[in-house]
């Protein structure tokens, strides 16, 4: 069972020929031919060579998961080839060196492809004078704001005027002026004086939303940003088009004026809103949650993300969160509850308990929880999330970790066919102990009668008949959860959980991605991390070892599960890394 | 004496002669296009074949035409640049968008000889393997546009356009596209994108040439008006013979449109190089002369973007002497042939074969203002040295011309204009709106230095003639 299940699925690359340029003087090579913007093998531009050179060109425009606009101007570099002599030979230097012709004009590092033997020069007084003007034209026209700019630290701007600027402006003109609070869509708003019209925002959403949303009116240096009129700017992406605006112009309503970017700590993580499982950083501060927003990885979301799936965080922070361990309806202890709850389940009858487990847990709680169904004999399930999917990003499957439930053998291929079963079991008293984790049963139980009545799949996707009636024969409902609902009501035991920005863990996404998310806020009162006190339970009812670490666990979790073999916390890295399923 | 020498023009101002085809044909036209569809393959001495649209390319290799649109490029070589083996169809573009400020030698053409311009497209499409061509005509010409499609109608009833033409299983067809009013829709690759219905924001070259990724990303050529027009007439006298008319290097005939303070501004068409700028402004053939009483100021001698020219300005022309020897020779700038060679080595150029003439009435820093502003009205904004920097000039330029200048205002000025062109901008607008502020400073400083000292003085005044007042109150 051992075989290494865990290969990148990526092809082999085939192999590109290499190319030997010098930037400032330094020689290094560098393949032909670089992806482009949307994976296309495309000739290596200078900025691409400049970036493996480790010499860092300015640029607004250029983006690397865009396409090439070229007009910012910012990336202007100096450069030249070897002469050529009247028989088309390279023309020597005396030392027997190439002679370079140095070209007359400069040209934009982020869409001139490079050549063998080229020279590229970044730091001459020609190219630092050139850096200067386009900032200085950038900067006669802007309101500097910065102190009220929600851009401000974060800003491309700013950067750069303190590398490349003049202290003092010559300006002595009036400034353009242009709106500055305009409402672009429901979740975007624009101040057009702060824009620097680089065009990022129109390519992203024409060229990777595809929806051509935005577009430049007016001439000149009155040139403005808009949508066309009477069609607001929405689409399930439009929140991407602040993270690559390199200045303060466009603006999440959600996220303006709520807190300056420098005081934010980012916590690696990962969206849990749908399959996809988007890499992203989750800004927080003092325990609360401020933003979420994408963080780069190829093999899942390049630099994107959803906005329903960016905005899906305020419930982390509700004040009604369950805080409280509670046995039968009042406060007790960790320790007094899971003490009751290992003792019941030691003595269960085997096949007495059935374990519904969520596809919204990670896949170490999921493999502590198959340890407890392998124990006490146990039928499991979990319960199916289906929605719309997109051809960005956006999956059908609205649980992050449907592939975590089916790879730790908590649920089938089909998530829900066991429920009926269950439900018979409860029905019949046969099953008398119930463990939930994370799914509020009451909400999707019909009666199994009106289930039978639905017609359609897509009906029944998320039902079942695991009806509060039917939850009311227990002799036992262990319910842990995140929010109170109607099923942590009826429960005998409530084991206050957390959420994925509260605790370390990993999920599999759809297409097999395993990829770990970090801790970044404090969950609140009593809650705690499900693996943790799970590892406790596990501990107590079959007497397993304690994983006292994250990282001891799911290193033993990958030893034993087979789809995981191979794998350590340690080589997930920040991207994850994708196993077959 | 320079003579006008009427090619292109032969007809179009002849006394009864009309648009319409019926009259073209009267005066043999369409023969050049006859001509072309039936020349043979020949036989190279390597035992391979040339086709007739090969050989048609040749010829105008040979015939030496340069571009008359501005740039001034070999025609020859730009249509031997078409990528023709990427099994993409090729398009052909006529540029009428003739917008350049001084310039109106196109519309003579489009306006009174329609089908010289469709016969020479044609020619030019045939040779080029080209099915598909558009006229793009400029949006402020809605009768032009007019006159185009009536043309076009006609030669399609003729079968000069359409399927088999003329029985040879040539099909092209053609369409007058009207831009809508800016500029740069004038520079080929604004023209592509606003042809494919976009914003006429110029493209990046590299990677957009349009010999290679032009009009929906195809191979594509991008010529004048006149410059195709020459097609028909190289065709007819052969390359070889075209290229006797006007001199080495710059070939054949060009229509100067000459305006400003000249007693008979207008169009007139010459030899290339045949006529100095002197006998242009004053020979009784052409401008006849400055006003009466008045001075040579200064010129632009190529559309409002070139350099200007100051009068009594000397410059080192390049001859050769008799032995063939090259030899610099001091030239007076009126002496100066009016051709691409020598205005590019006076370091301005022959552009558009525009002349605006400026005696000494003329207000230089006011000239400029003038320039100044349409140039920051025409800027498309894509680029941030052109954007800013055609805006920034103009408003400088505004509020010296409005009594707000100061005597730093010409090297403020100057240093706002030299971070703008050399190849920092997307398209040759950049040097098209910095060069006028460059050369008529370099020209012509002291007057912008002495108007912004005399409204600093002005204004000192203006301040200090209250305090006075406060002065001689406090003293009572
Ligand atoms: C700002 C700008 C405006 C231009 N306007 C025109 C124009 O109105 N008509 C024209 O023929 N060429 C114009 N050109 C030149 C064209 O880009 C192109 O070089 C020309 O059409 C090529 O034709 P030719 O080779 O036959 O001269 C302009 C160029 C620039 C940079
Ligand atoms: S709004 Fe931002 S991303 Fe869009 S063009 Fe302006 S500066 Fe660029
Ligand atoms: S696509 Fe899915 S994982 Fe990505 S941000 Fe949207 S909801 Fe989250
Ligand atoms: S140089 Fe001026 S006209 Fe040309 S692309 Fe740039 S902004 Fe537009
Ligand atoms: S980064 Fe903007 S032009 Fe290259």
């Amino acid at each position: 069972m051992s075989t290494a299940a865990t290969t990148e699925t990526k092809p082999a690359a085939p192999a590109i020929e290499k190319i030997k340029v010098k930037v400032d003087g330094r020689e290094i090579e560098v393949p032909r031919l670089i992806a482009d913007w949307s994976g296309k093998l495309t000739p290596t531009t200078m900025i691409q060579a400049c970036e493996l050179a480790k010499t860092d060109v300015p640029h607004y425009c250029w983006h690397p998961k865009l396409p090439i606009s070229g007009n910012c101007r910012m990336c202007l570099v100096e450069f030249g080839t070897p002469a050529l002599g009247p028989d088309r030979k390279p023309v020597m230097n005396p030392d027997g060196t190439p002679k370079i012709a140095k070209s007359p004009r400069p040209a934009i590092a982020c869409a001139t492809p490079i050549s063998p033997g080229m020279e590229i020069y970044t730091k001459t007084p020609a190219v630092k004078q050139m850096r200067e003007g386009v900032l200085e034209s950038l900067l006669i026209n802007h309101p500097l704001d910065c102190p009220i700019c929600d851009q401000a630290g974060e800003c491309k701007l700013q950067e750069y005027s303190v590398d490349y600027g003049q202290s003092q402006s010559r300006f002595v003109e009036a400034k353009v002026h242009k709106p500055k609070a305009v409402d672009l869509g429901p979740r975007i708003m624009l101040d057009a004086e702060r824009c620097i019209l680089c065009t990022r925002c129109i390519r992203f959403t024409r060229d990777v939303a595809h929806d051509d949303a935005l577009g430049i009116i007016n001439r000149g240096s009155y040139n403005t940003i808009a949508t066309f009129p009477g069609m607001p700017f929405d689409n399930n992406y439009t929140l991407n088009t602040v993270d690559v605006c390199p200045v303060g112009a466009l603006t999440s309503k959600d996220f303006r004026f709520q807190m300056r970017a420098w005081f934010l700590k980012e916590t690696k993580s990962v969206c849990t809103s749908c399959a996809t499982g988007c890499s992203i950083l989750i800004g927080s501060r003092e325990e609360k949650i401020y933003r979420y927003t994408p963080r780069d990885n190829d093999a899942v979301n390049a630099s994107w993300m959803c906005d329903a799936g960016r905005l899906n965080y305020k419930w982390i922070g509700r004040a009604d969160r369950l805080k409280d361990v509670l046995v039968r309806g009042q406060k007790s202890t960790w320790t007094a509850a899971l003490n009751e709850v290992s003792d019941k389940l030691k003595q269960a009858p085997a096949g007495s308990v059935a374990i519904i487990a969520s596809a919204r847990q990670t896949n170490e709680e999921l493999w502590l929880l198959s340890k407890l169904k392998a124990k006490l004999g146990a039928v499991s399930d979990s319960i199916a999330r289906i929605g719309a999917a997109d051809k960005l990003l956006v999956c059908d499957d609205k649980n992050p970790n449907f592939n975590g439930a089916r790879l730790t053998g908590m649920c089938f291929t089909e998530a829900g066919i066991n429920l009926a079963q269950i439900a018979n079991g409860i029905e019949q008293g046969k099953i008398t102990t119930l463990i939930v984790f994370g799914e509020n049963l009451v909400k999707h139980g019909v009666s199994a009668k009106v289930l039978g009545e639905k017609e359609t799949i897509s009906e029944v996707v998320e039902q079942h008949s695991l009806t509060a009636e039917l939850l009311a024969k227990l002799d036992t409902l262990i319910v842990s959860d995140i929010l109170p609902n109607e099923t942590t009501k009826l429960a005998h035991y409530v084991l206050p959980g957390c959420a994925h920005a509260e605790k370390r863990g990993t999920f599999t996404n759809t297409d097999g991605r395993v990829q770990k998310f970090m801790k970044a806020v404090e969950a609140p009162g009593d809650a705690r991390a499900e693996w943790e006190f799970l590892h406790d339970l596990v501990h107590n009812v079959t007497g397993q070892n304690r994983f006292v670490t994250i990282e001891g666990l799911f290193n033993q979790m990958a030893k034993e599960v087979s789809a995981f073999n191979g794998l350590t916390w340690q080589a997930l890295g920040d991207t994850g890394v994708t196993v077959q399923i | 004496m320079a003579q006008e020498y009427k090619l292109i023009l032969k007809h179009a101002d002849a006394p009864g002669y009309t648009p319409d085809i019926e009259c073209y044909l009267r005066q043999g036209g369409y023969d050049a296009l006859k001509k072309a569809l039936a020349i043979q393959p020949k036989d190279l001495a390597d035992g391979k074949k040339l086709s007739g649209p090969e050989q048609i390319r040749e010829d105008v290799k040979v015939s030496g035409l340069r571009g008359r649109g501005g740039a001034g490029f070999s025609c020859g070589l730009k249509w031997s640049f078409v990528d023709r083996k990427s099994g993409k169809p090729i398009y052909l573009i006529c540029n009428a968008d003739e917008s350049e400020p001084g310039t109106f030698k196109d519309r003579q053409i489009i306006h009174k000889d329609p089908h010289q311009l469709i016969e020479g497209m044609i020619i030019s499409c045939f040779a080029n393997d080209v099915k598909l061509a558009y006229i793009y005509i400029r949006g402020e010409m809605p009768e032009g546009a007019k006159i185009l499609n009536q043309a076009l109608k006609e030669a399609r009833a003729k079968n000069f356009l359409g399927k088999n033409i003329l029985g040879t299983g040539y099909d092209l067809e053609m369409h007058v596209h009207r831009g809508a009013g800016a500029y740069i829709c004038g520079e080929e690759t604004g023209l592509i994108e606003s042809l494919e219905g976009k914003r006429p924001y110029p493209r990046i070259k590299p990677p957009y040439f349009p010999a290679i990724l032009g009009l929906w990303m195809c191979p594509t050529i991008v010529n004048n008006v006149e410059t195709l027009c020459n097609v028909k007439h190289i065709v007819t006298m052969g390359g070889a013979e075209f290229a006797k008319l006007g001199t080495p290097n710059n070939t054949g005939t060009r229509i100067v449109s000459l305006s400003g303070h000249v007693k008979r501004p207008g169009y007139y068409e010459i030899e290339v190089g045949k006529a100095t700028l002197r006998e242009l402004l004053y020979d009784k053939n052409f401008g006849g002369g400055l006003r009466d009483g008045r001075q040579l100021k200064a010129i632009i001698p190529g559309g409002s973007s070139s350099k200007v020219l100051k009068a009594g300005e000397k410059f080192k022309l390049k001859k050769k002497d008799a032995e063939g020897k090259e030899i610099l020779v001091e030239t007076d700038m009126l002496d100066l042939p009016y051709d691409f060679d020598s205005l590019a080595q006076a370091g301005t150029m022959s552009g558009s074969s525009a002349i605006i003439v400026m005696d000494d009435s003329v207000d230089i820093v006011k000239a400029l203002a003038n320039l100044s502003e349409f140039y920051a009205h025409e800027s498309c904004g894509q680029c941030t040295p052109c954007r800013e920097g055609s805006l920034w000039m103009n408003k400088t330029l505004q509020r010296l011309t409005h009594g707000e200048g100061r005597a730093s205002d010409a090297d403020y000025l100057g240093k706002i204009a030299d971070n703008i062109p050399g190849g920092r901008t997307i398209c040759a607008f950049g040097e098209a709106c910095s060069w006028p502020v460059q050369s008529f400073l370099a020209k012509f400083k002291d007057e912008f230095v002495a108007k912004g000292a005399a409204d600093e003085d002005r204004r000192a005044k203006e301040v200090s003639a209250p305090e006075q007042k406060q002065l001689e109150a406090a003293h009572h």
